[in-house]
């Protein structure tokens, strides 16, 4: 594989740069208020905070899935709330995605999945005929190796585990050489120990690549497992920030409300089982 | 368990809302049938006049005479390429059609103009697009292709807006993720999810076609009916037989062969 991805020290800016966020849907509800954060170095952020509390809103008002009402988004410095429709697709093939249904078109198989990560950089008649050119190839057979998916390139997408099929999702991610990794609650679709290994594959990668990661994510053992930095949300607004080890009691409480909190926080850093 | 007894009873709630309401409906339905039936003047006596004639009138296509078949033939294979032509039109036309008309895809004057046109096209029959088309191009065949070629763009084009609405949006925004433009997103992640229950969809409507391009042609727009209008007219009932039993076996086939492509599909 050509050589890991350089995070973006060119740009001016820090890596990525929330202020001021809003989102007020149509119907009148006050998604995301205000919301300010940066993310100076390659570091996991897990996004925390109950339903509705904005975190979906949140990751997709970066990559402008959905169109924040107010505030600035500056990726290594560039405003892609400015940006024009072309503009826009440009910077969206600095950011990978990762969905909770893992969002695979079921009937292509898993290789057309995949190199789906590069429509933003080829054409049109090369994205119908799947002509892709031949270091796209070369890197797509390399990622779905290291994803552990080597020889199911034929399998049809609907065909794997959901497990497997979130490895899929996290290789369209990777072909796309992010910048930035958007994740969006990665294991709610998953038994516990896929998620695990999932949540392990996802940092190992933004780690070999130097890749900052924002995960949504509704395990707070997952997330203090696998984050390096947590962000708490609540009613739209950043009631938390701070380092994983950080997360207490009295700070759950604000996050989610009133609830016996003993047995969720993990004590220290436990044990890694299995790679 | 409490000690209030539950009940042992339970109906759905009916369909219009009160049981009054709902029994109201059905008297009316029912008084409506009634009505309409008494207002009909059945004229029992000219209904069997009808009878006799239909065995006189069968008894003169006996047997059909086959000696013409190249005027058969001819009509035949006019109306068998006006069908495959109008069918491979229409589904041309009908993809910027269903893209226009689906809601999750156009922005909504776009998609207003595109469903305003279907609803046009769906209220006239074939035959009164036929007999219009005729008026505008002559007599001959190039009317009735242009009358099935509309129409198979029409109910092609509204078959796949429907479906391109019941996509699974996931992958959509997915592939938009990816930094994908428009016709992208509809190769990659739309046209997956639709392309086989189209296809059906198509070879359904060339079947129609078959059956369609056999009666356009009695208002005068090509092919076999054509033929078989004016043997009608010239009382040559032999002659109507034949061509009935043609157009018979062409749609049996037509149907056999659309069977036969859609369960291979899947």
């Amino acid at each position: 594989m050509a050589t890991a991805a350089a995070p973006a020290a060119a740009g001016a800016g820090p890596l990525l740069a929330i202020e001021g966020l809003s989102k007020v849907y149509p119907g009148g509800t006050r998604a995301l208020d205000g919301v300010t954060f940066r993310v100076e170095r390659p570091e996991v952020v897990a996004i925390i905070g109950s339903s509705g509390a904005g975190k979906s809103t949140l990751i997709r008002c970066i990559n402008r899935l959905v169109e924040p009402t107010s505030g600035s988004v500056r990726l290594s410095g560039l405003d892609l709330v400015s940006l024009s429709p072309r503009e826009l697709r440009a910077a969206r093939r600095r950011i990978g995605m990762i969905f909770q249904e893992f969002n695979l078109v079921d009937r292509l198989t898993v290789m057309e999945n995949i190199l789906s990560g590069r429509l933003g950089a080829v054409g049109f008649l090369a994205a119908w005929l799947r002509r892709y050119p031949p270091r796209d190839v070369a890197n797509a057979f390399a990622i779905l190796d290291r994803v552990g998916l080597a020889g199911r390139h034929d399998s049809r997408a609907d065909a794997l585990s959901g497990g497997q099929r979130q490895r899929v999702g996290i290789g369209r991610a990777l072909m796309q050489e992010p910048e930035l990794l958007l994740v969006d609650e990665p294991t709610a679709s998953l038994d516990p120990k896929t998620a695990r290994q999932i949540m392990r594959l996802i940092r190992t990668l933004a780690e070999e690549r130097a890749t900052p990661a924002l995960v949504n994510i509704h395990d707070v053992g997952l997330a203090q497992s696998f984050a390096d930095r947590i962000i708490g949300l609540q009613g739209g607004r950043v009631v938390f920030d701070g380092a994983a080890s950080g997360l207490t009691p009295e700070v759950l409480t604000t996050i989610y409300g009133d609830e016996d909190w003993s047995r969720t926080i993990r004590k220290d850093e436990d044990e890694e089982p299995e790679a | 368990m409490s000690a209030v007894a539950a009940p042992t009873r339970w109906r759905p709630p009916p369909f219009f809302g009160t049981r009054t309401r709902q029994n109201l409906v059905w008297a009316l339905a029912i008084g409506y049938l009634v009505w309409s039936v008494a207002t009909l003047h059945i004229d029992t006596k000219r209904a069997l006049a009808g009878f006799g004639r239909a065995l006189d009138l069968f008894a003169r296509m006996i047997p059909p005479d086959f000696m013409r078949w190249e005027l058969l033939v001819k009509g035949m294979v006019e109306s068998l390429q006006m069908a495959i032509a109008s069918t491979l039109v229409g589904v041309v036309l009908s993809v910027p059609l269903g893209i226009a008309a689906a809601r999750n895809l156009s922005p909504k004057p776009v998609y207003v103009a595109a469903r305003g046109l279907i609803v046009a096209g769906r209220t006239f029959h074939e035959v009164i697009i036929a007999i219009f088309f005729v008026k505008l191009f002559g007599f001959g065949p190039v009317a009735g292709l242009l009358t099935l070629a509309f129409a198979s763009m029409i109910f092609l084009g509204k078959m796949l807006a429907e479906d391109i609405e019941n996509i699974r949006e996931g992958p959509v925004e997915a592939i938009r993720a990816t930094g994908a433009s428009f016709g992208q997103v509809f190769v990659y992640g739309v046209l997956p999810q639709v392309l086989s229950r189209q296809t059906g969809t198509t070879i359904y409507r060339l079947d129609a076609n078959v059956r369609h391009s056999t009666v356009v042609g009695i208002v005068g727009a090509g092919g076999i009916g054509h033929t078989l209008s004016a043997s009608f007219s010239r009382y040559d009932y032999d002659f109507a037989a034949a061509i009935l039993l043609s157009i018979a076996a062409l749609v049996a086939l037509g149907e056999w062969f659309s069977d036969w492509v859609r369960r291979r599909m899947r």
